[in-house]
């Protein structure tokens, strides 16, 4: 076992290492951009190893894709942008370390990615400290605007509040919680059953399984033994596979028992294999097969520069979305500056693939659609339901009264 | 009634998983004494022959089966390579065993990502093994699943042939020879050196038998051997060095304990408390559920 103590402790001094470095250097003044020579460098933090670059790889992807395509088009305010491409590791400690070195070493002038709502938090502090800009393209839990971030993926009254009110009006009248215990989940499902309790749905059952566990037996035993209407699942990364896996042996399937989950896009349902997931609920704001023009020249471009058969999802579009926006506020502000980029950000409008999103300046959240798919045979989603408009971020959920309690 | 027989099973199916990765550790680890952290990334040597086997033969079945005694042939071969190359210079130096064999996990870890990529990879299951049986109908059903059954039957499989060979063959005695008293046995003409690369061949043979296993229950990824390393090193430690049916019968204790902890409580908690329960468990009894007991010094 001495074996076991001495990998524990290496792995802890690392951690340690990361933490100093990432709170190091607190005394001398924001570091600042350098926007000097012909190019503005970005900075691309993602994971490209471990548990989450099952799905954050594509986001750096299309964060390139978008990058290229300006580039092509002459840049931003005449410079050419490059990125600098981070590896965050699926491990926050390295995200914080990351993005300290994106901004005081490579002086980028803006930085996207992050996707995990533990690796947010853990890069916040660092991009407040050197008010420096993050530009963060997932769904997450709410209840969060740092001045430094801007969102461009759903906030809960864009995706999980909706999800409910689908769940709602299709009859299901008591749901099973099931999703990986970090902040997110524990978050989405504490707002999740002050809606309930609000709407008179119950909730039969509410489980969490560490962030990349794959034994999920005794899980899908609880969740069959309940009998739900419907299972809400927040679980990330590779644990879908277990999960899903180990539903279709307890002999779940989504007519007796739907799932909706609400980080599976069309990159995890290849991955999983549609043969787990066919027939079972997403909850998102884009799909790929989104109808719209600027959807049907994003997916074409996609695939034109990784291949045919990838294809595109929610984060990458917000992603994609993100870095045009950027663009947007930047010329709109004609400065690098982040406090001048902020500043002009209200009311930036992007006719996105999921159709136009604005920027809501206060929030620093944008306008997003919200959209039920069901996943089908052939790994893609097909949309049922829609919200019909894009819905203003709420990210504290102030406009509804059931949601008082939380924050 | 039908909830505490399907955690049971999920317990002994847990168990199953458990005592596969622990098998060729309680080979190399606990009769030769070789502290192997690289074993974790045998395991994952053969999950990934499972997946290059699957993608050059279609049927789902047929590659499952090929990729059980080539995952053995993969992982054995890079284990015999591992002890031809590094450990046999340093027998009698665990520490630094612990150390380079460390390293080699590292790399071998490194080699997965540039050849198969950063995110994990995944593989199909034959369709026969995606369906459960049901052993008891009616309101309230009781479900095997089939994939957890196949697990279970090569696990069993795989401890039987073990014991077999280590009872029976002259191979196997001259394994148990020489974990029993090295110097005796090689003044009795063994070969020790070569006894000694075959034990861990097989071992670490089984390592990739047993990656083959786990591909039915998760994802394939370069990472995934260091979550299960920990986990196969605690049921040799409680088990006792030295001991198969220790190594059997703690893989299917701790496998129930965890399976029904965690449905009165969370996956998290259920952790927590198994290793509070080893720890204590450990404290009573620090040589573990049996001991090899010889007449050797040492």
């Amino acid at each position: 076992m001495a074996g076991a103590a001495a990998l524990t402790a290496v792995v802890v001094l690392s951690a340690c290492g990361a933490k100093t470095d990432a709170a190091g250097g607190s005394s001398d003044a924001a570091a600042k951009a350098d926007t000097s020579g012909d190019t503005v460098k970005v900075g691309l933090l993602n994971s490209l190893s471990g548990t989450m670059a099952i799905s954050e790889v594509t986001v750096r992807d299309s964060l390139k894709l978008a990058i290229d395509e300006i580039n092509a088009s002459g840049g931003v305010l005449g410079k050419k942008v490059k990125p600098i491409s981070e590896d965050g590791a699926s491990d926050w400690p390295t995200f914080a370390e990351k993005a300290n070195k994106l901004i005081k070493e490579d002086r980028v002038t803006a930085t996207f990615g992050c996707w995990t709502s533990a690796s947010r938090k853990a890069v916040k502090p660092v991009f407040e400290k050197n008010k420096s800009l993050l530009f963060y393209p997932v769904q997450y839990e709410g209840l969060e605007e740092s001045p430094y971030i801007f969102y461009t993926g759903a906030t809960t009254n864009q995706q999980i509040v909706p999800a409910l009110d689908y769940l709602k009006s299709q009859g299901k009248k008591s749901i099973y919680l099931v999703g990986s215990d970090y902040v997110f989940p524990r978050t989405a499902n504490k707002i999740i059953k002050a809606y309930a309790k609000a709407n008179g749905m119950k909730v039969l059952g509410e489980d969490y399984a560490p962030l990349g566990s794959t034994e999920f037996s005794t899980i899908a035993n609880k969740v069959k033994a309940a009998k739900a209407d419907a299972v809400f699942n927040t679980l990330n990364g590779d644990s879908n596979v277990a999960f899903f896996k180990e539903y279709k042996s307890a002999g779940l399937t989504a007519k007796s028992m739907p799932v909706v989950s609400v980080s599976i896009a069309e990159e995890e349902v290849k991955s999983i294999g549609s043969q787990y997931l066919a027939g079972q609920l997403t909850a998102w704001n884009y799909y790929q097969t989104t109808a719209g023009e600027a959807n049907t020249k994003f997916v074409k471009a996609y695939k034109a520069k990784y291949g045919q058969d990838k294809p595109t999802s929610d984060p990458m579009e917000a992603a994609y979305t993100s870095v045009y926006l950027w663009k947007a506020m930047v010329e709109k502000a004609k400065s690098f500056d982040p406090e001048k980029v902020k500043a002009a950000s209200d009311g930036i409008t992007f006719d996105a693939p999921e159709g136009e999103v604005t920027v809501d300046g206060a929030s620093q959240h944008i306008y997003k659609t919200a959209r039920i798919g069901k996943i089908g045979t052939d790994g893609l989603i097909e949309q049922v339901w829609d919200s019909g408009k894009a819905i203003k971020p709420d990210p504290y959920l102030k406009g509804y009264d059931w949601a008082s309690g939380l924050s | 009634m039908t909830v505490i027989l399907g955690q049971t099973f999920t317990g002994i199916s847990i168990g199953a998983v458990l005592l596969l990765i622990a098998l060729g550790l309680s080979l190399t680890f606990g009769q030769m004494n070789v502290i192997n952290m690289a074993h974790g990334e045998f395991i994952m040597a053969g999950a990934y022959t499972t997946y290059v086997l699957q993608k050059s033969i279609s049927s789902a079945g047929l590659s499952l089966l090929v990729a059980l005694p080539v995952a053995f042939l993969v992982a054995g071969a890079l284990g015999a390579l591992l002890e031809w190359v590094l450990i046999r210079r340093l027998y009698l130096r665990p520490l630094d065993t612990l150390l380079v064999t460390w390293g080699v996990s590292l790399m071998l870890q490194q080699a997965a990502r540039d050849i198969f990529g950063a995110p994990n990879v995944q593989t199909r299951a034959p369709d026969l093994l995606t369906g459960n049986i049901t052993v008891i109908g009616g309101d309230d059903p009781l479900t095997f699943a089939n994939s957890r059954l196949f697990i279970l039957g090569l696990a069993i499989a795989a401890v039987v042939a073990l014991s077999l060979t280590l009872r029976l063959t002259p191979l196997g005695r001259r394994i148990r020879g020489v974990v029993q008293n090295r110097d005796l046995a090689e003044v009795s003409g063994i070969s020790t050196s070569r006894v000694d690369r075959t034990a861990f061949f097989i071992g670490s043979g089984l390592a990739g038998v047993a990656g083959v296993a786990l591909t039915l229950v998760g994802p394939i990824g370069p990472t995934m051997g260091t979550n299960i390393i920990i986990d196969a090193f605690l049921v040799i430690v409680v088990g006792g060095i030295g001991q198969l049916k220790g190594t059997v019968i703690v893989a299917f204790v701790l496998g129930v304990l965890q399976s029904v902890l965690e449905y009165s409580t969370t996956v998290s908690v259920a952790k927590v408390l198994v290793l509070v329960a080893i720890v204590a468990f450990l404290q009573w009894r620090p040589q573990g559920l049996y001991t090899l007991r010889t007449r050797s010094l040492v």
